[in-house]
């Protein structure tokens, strides 16, 4: 089967267990959301899939090939992370000529395209460029690669409105036209929520929920209500966090919600992807 | 496109009503061709799969039907359908509603039937 198969991969720096026997794959053709909380360890994952550190056990397959030193396998996968590659006194323009030695299929004329919508100058040296424009810079170069799976680690770092709004409409015209795999890693849940199609959530390098970004959205609930009402609701059922203002109380349940049976004076809410993911990653 | 997405329903279920919503207005009339799941989905800003989830609601109530390679078409008689299943809709969400509040008010049959007159000579 086609696609980036992680299975059991574990990952120490020093005592920290930043990933801890994760399993997952990223299929063919999909927007993923990689999501989790400062330190959680996506980048670290992110890292391990194209070989810029290595994992102390498991393995990554990539199109049914090892991902580990192969560079035929490699090629079919690009890195936007944080750490740049680029020598700092390199013009854009430049970077994505070597790219385009990396990265044989690197769509010059599109990279040049959407330098232009957003007005990023290509003669431009790298170091000059503002954090946001940094992120253009990146994000275009990661588009442009043409590769069947794209990662994009804070691909909206420092992006004012506009220019999220614009990128957004970039990466579904992309997808699109070019199916790939794409996968998001960024802590804007609420913005890119619409965009992807499954979500996985790491916690303390454990995976906690790998789903649909609907079948995970159906797992939970909010009810709220008199406190008294609320804490006789809740007995038994699994709830996350209950919250409470006043004499009103409003709980979060992790189960299938109900539309009947919901005690007169309670009212049943919907949980959006960013409640529920704090919900699920609070300590 | 004023497309704007609230939190309280999935979205290809919001989708759908905006093009039914398109289509009662007049906006999309009978067999004229509505906008490309590329065209809603980059618009919107949505993943194309939610999109088609929406549309394919449309078509499996032959509202929407498919031309193989030209597009996708309102479909004839859509607005009499449409227009139908809204009614039902109309009495659940509104009708049922009001007659709820209107009680928690004490608000009788005859007070409400003198406020949606009320209502009609605006």
């Amino acid at each position: 089967m086609n696609g980036i198969a992680i299975k059991n991969i574990s990952k120490n720096f020093g005592n920290i267990n930043a990933l801890d026997n994760v399993t997952i794959t990223f299929e063919e053709n999909k927007i993923y959301g990689l999501l989790g909380r400062n330190g959680a360890g996506k980048s670290t994952l992110l890292n391990i899939i194209t070989n810029r550190i290595f994992s102390d056990s498991g393995s990554i397959m990539i199109n049914n090939q090892p991902a580990r030193e192969n560079d035929q396998a490699l090629r079919k996968v690009y890195l936007m992370s944080e750490k740049d590659f680029y020598p700092e006194s390199m013009k854009v323009k430049d970077a994505f000529k070597w790219t385009k030695e990396f990265y044989p299929d690197f769509d010059m004329e599109y990279a040049v395209s959407l330098s232009e919508k957003f007005t990023l100058n290509i003669k431009s040296k790298i170091e000059s460029l503002s954090t946001g424009y940094t992120t253009i810079f990146k994000v275009i170069t990661a588009l442009a690669s043409n590769v069947p799976y794209i990662l994009l680690d804070e691909p909206i770092l420092g992006l004012d409105a506009n220019h999220r709004d614009l990128l957004y409409k970039i990466i579904i015209e992309k997808y699109s036209q070019f199916p790939c795999t794409i996968v998001m890693s960024t802590h804007l849940i609420e913005e890119i929520a619409p965009l992807i199609e499954d979500v996985i959530i790491i916690k303390e390098g454990k995976v906690i929920s790998n789903d649909s970004k609907e079948e995970l959205l159906s797992k939970g609930y909010t009810v709220s209500g008199p406190a008294s009402l609320i804490e006789k609701y809740i007995e038994g059922k699994n709830v996350l966090s209950v919250h409470t203002i006043g004499g009103l109380k409003t709980a979060y349940v992790l189960e299938p919600p109900v539309r009947v049976n919901l005690p007169e004076g309670l009212e049943a809410g919907v949980m959006d992807l960013q409640t529920l993911f704090i919900q699920l990653t609070n300590i | 496109m004023p497309l704007k997405f609230d939190d309280e329903r999935p979205i290809f279920i919001q989708v759908s009503e905006w093009i039914e919503d398109a289509i009662l207005s007049g906006a999309f009339p009978e067999e004229s061709q509505i906008p490309s799941i590329t065209e809603f989905s980059v618009t919107c800003k949505i993943n194309p799969a939610t999109a088609l989830k929406g549309i394919n609601l449309l078509v499996n109530k032959d509202i929407i039907y498919k031309k193989r390679g030209l597009g996708m078409f309102v479909a004839t008689g859509a607005i009499d359908k449409l227009r139908e299943e809204r009614k039902e809709h109309f009495y659940k969400n509104f009708i049922e509603n009001l007659i709820t509040e209107a009680k928690r008010l004490n608000l009788s049959e005859s007070d409400i039937k003198s406020m949606i007159e009320r209502g009609f000579e605006k």
